[in-house]
């Protein structure tokens, strides 16, 4: 991080000599005398960041310029126009932002991605018009599986079904995946990377926006399951005050809430994942190779946690607390599934960014 | 040297203004735009790509860096860009160390590195917006406005809004320079940015790698096919198996070996010509069809001529061939360059 964060100042800094020209602000604190440094404060400011600036010709910047003692010369004239670039570590935020941003158009402007979460928006659909059929057929409650019964009860119960099933049916982890499978391995596979790199935009800095984006993703994608279950639930199934597991009644907009929070929760978990997936991504510069292996991951995981004779690794699986959630439907709510679930989901996302962080920063980058 | 270093007119201020903060250093000017020693890569299979090369390339100067495929000059650029840790050496980017210094100075370099790479579902102009959200030193209140004109300046803005993957090879060529252009730069390195390119295109990268180096920017521009950049470059270096078996200006090299200076007749009558050459007492006189060659020596060509017409020769044609530039390069690199 150090030579992301050391400030691009002495880089930018080769605006110092716009001292001479009207819009001086765009002086680097780092470079200039105490005079710019004071304008610096302001350069920051909203009045630079709304400075039209349209990039001059060159040509009249150098000719109106002073002669300047050549040994100023690795400064070029252009880079003293004004408005032409941020001072360095003047605001990076915005700078960070934008990153963010631009990763946010790529991921959800991808075509595969939009159609992950498509799928993911038609399975409670699909679902909800099964069920509901089901339930039909199974003349009242009693006759079919234990949550048909639930979501007679109430249609909110038929987010967590459906959630359960994209959830250990590889729905939500495949999308998961594939979006943070191919975030380093997809741009090394397309060669942006390079390009990426060399701008520079920081190889931890690049690490850290990937991730953002892909628990934006994770979020996105629990919420589209959740929200549209939830709509296709209450337009379906009763809908009305929701019986808890514990047996007790809580009004329709407390069960709402529960839901979402559960969504929550499963993006966590997601996200968790994600790292996972960020770490296999630095791996390789084949995005299927990062992808297959964090589906491989996920099912040996789910396998073992399934067999009796492993139990004693049950906890330290990463697929093991997804739907530790049971006892946000009881009251007085039971948060100790759900504190070990988040306890565990930070611990491997932290060992996987690290793994991830290592990789990057010290890969040699030869596609 | 000192023609790059008048080049770069400059507007900074006197020198008793702030320092022009080119590094942490405070150097404050950098003569050379990339400097090396002992530059090193050694792959983990073993294979040394690139052995302690020792690059000096002056500010301001258009510097070819050449060689065969597979010398080492995509490995040697991916580690001046800090792509790639170097087994051993060091290096600066004008005048600032390398890695340590790489926020600052990558921002004032433009580069394509290995052919153009872009996400082939945006378009020409998402594409440079993406590489230039990720400057975190670039506004994004001047990006349209750059945008636009690094991609006028390649001749992409009619074709601005169309998507990546439909580009003909030499309009993706052209994106990767435009990403170079996005904002005003001290050096531009451009690793083999004819590749694939119709001579037509070629032209038009030797035009614009012109007019960048006209703007006082360094240009540093690789490429296996010497005839490329032979007509733009102010200095050259040239790779052979990883080491670099000449560097300086241009005009240096073309002087190498050109001591004996050759004369070449075209004639209908080459047997006599032979004979008049022979009585001149020149060396090395060969025939080939009706072409007669010899070795000039102290003579002039005018009064060889003279003594050809005078002794009944029909001159048809006489040239004083300088020794090409692709012979030094033959030689240097010990194998001809490839004709892809």
């Amino acid at each position: 991080m150090s030579t992301d964060t050391s400030g691009g100042a002495p880089g930018t800094g080769a605006r110092a000599a716009s001292a001479t020209q009207p819009a001086s602000a765009t002086n680097p604190a780092s470079a200039a005398g105490p005079v710019s440094a004071a304008v610096t404060s302001t350069a920051a400011g909203p009045a630079s960041a709304a400075d039209p600036a349209p990039p001059a010709d060159p040509a009249p910047a150098a000719a109106t310029s002073p002669a300047a003692g050549r040994h100023a010369a690795a400064v070029r004239p252009r880079l003293d126009r004004p408005g032409e670039e941020l001072p360095a570590g003047a605001n990076p935020v915005p700078a960070w932002i934008r990153f963010f941003v631009s990763e946010l158009r790529l991921t959800f402007g991808r075509p595969r991605n939009l159609a992950l979460l498509g799928v993911l928006a038609i399975v409670p659909v699909f679902f909800g018009i099964v069920f509901r059929l089901t339930l039909s057929s199974v003349n009242g409650p009693g006759g079919g599986p234990p949550f048909l019964n639930q979501l007679a009860g109430n249609g909110v119960f038929l987010a967590l079904v459906v959630l359960t099933f994209t959830l250990s049916l590889l729905l939500l982890p495949l999308s998961v995946g594939v979006v943070s499978g191919d975030a380093i391995a997809g741009e090394s596979g397309l060669g942006t990377l390079r390009g990426l790199l060399t701008v520079p935009s920081g190889r931890t800095r690049l690490l850290f926006v990937k991730y953002a984006a892909i628990m934006t993703f994770s979020l996105v994608a629990c919420l589209v399951v959740c929200v549209v279950s939830l709509i296709m639930g209450l337009i379906l199934f009763h809908t009305g005050q929701v019986t808890l597991l514990s047996g007790t009644t809580v009004s329709l907009g407390s069960g709402v809430l529960r839901v979402l929070v559960v969504a929550v929760y499963a993006a966590v978990a997601m996200m968790s994942l994600g790292a996972i997936g960020l770490a296999a991504s630095t791996l390789t510069q084949h995005p299927v190779g990062a992808i297959a292996g964090i589906l491989v991951l996920t099912v040996a995981s789910e396998i073992c946690d399934q067999v009796q004779q492993l139990s004693a690794i049950h906890p330290y699986l990463p697929t093991h607390y997804w739907l530790s959630w049971d006892g946000l439907f009881r009251s007085p709510v039971d948060w100790t599934g759900a504190e070990h679930g988040l306890v565990s989901f930070a611990v491997y996302a932290v060992i996987f960014g690290a793994i991830a962080w290592a990789r990057l920063t010290s890969a040699d980058v030869t596609t | 040297m000192t023609d790059g270093f008048s080049s770069l007119t400059t507007s900074a201020a006197g020198t008793g203004d702030a320092p022009a903060g080119t590094g942490p250093a405070g150097t404050g000017f950098a003569s050379t735009a990339l400097a090396s020693r002992g530059l090193t890569k050694r792959y983990g299979s073993g294979q040394l790509a690139v052995d302690g090369i020792d690059l000096t390339v002056p500010a301001g100067s258009v510097y070819g860096f050449l060689g065969p495929n597979g010398s080492g000059k995509t490995t040697t650029i991916r580690m001046l860009l800090g792509l790639i840790r170097p087994t051993a050496g060091t290096h600066e980017v004008l005048g600032m160390p390398m890695p340590d210094a790489q926020a600052e100075a990558l921002p004032l370099v433009g580069s394509l590195v290995e052919g153009p790479a872009f996400y082939p579902h945006l378009t020409g102009r998402g594409n440079l917006a993406r590489f230039d959200a990720a400057d975190r030193t670039a506004r994004r209140a001047t990006a349209d406005a750059r945008i636009d004109r690094a991609l006028d300046r390649v001749g992409l803005l009619a074709a601005a809004d169309k998507k990546y993957k439909a580009y003909s090879l030499g309009m993706k060529q052209r994106l990767g320079i435009a990403t170079s252009l996005l904002r005003p730069r001290q050096l531009v390195i451009l690793d083999e940015p004819t590749n694939g390119l119709d001579p037509q295109g070629t032209r038009e990268v030797r035009t614009l790698i012109r007019e960048i180096a006209a703007d006082g920017t360094t240009v540093f521009v690789s490429s296996h096919l010497l005839a490329e950049v032979e007509q733009v470059c102010t200095d050259v270096g040239v790779m052979r198996a990883g080491k670099l078996v000449y560097q300086g200006p241009l005009a240096q090299l073309r002087g190498r070996g050109g001591g004996a200076a050759r004369l070449l007749v075209r004639t209908r009558a080459p047997e006599l010509a032979v004979r008049v050459l022979g009585e001149l007492g020149l060396a090395g006189v060969a025939q080939a069809g009706r072409e007669v060659t010899a070795e000039l020596g102290a003579l002039l060509p005018e009064d060889v001529c003279a003594r050809l017409v005078h002794a009944g020769v029909p001159v048809a044609g006489l040239e004083t061939p300088r020794r090409s530039l692709e012979d030094e390069f033959v030689e240097l690199t010990g194998e001809g360059f490839d004709v892809d």
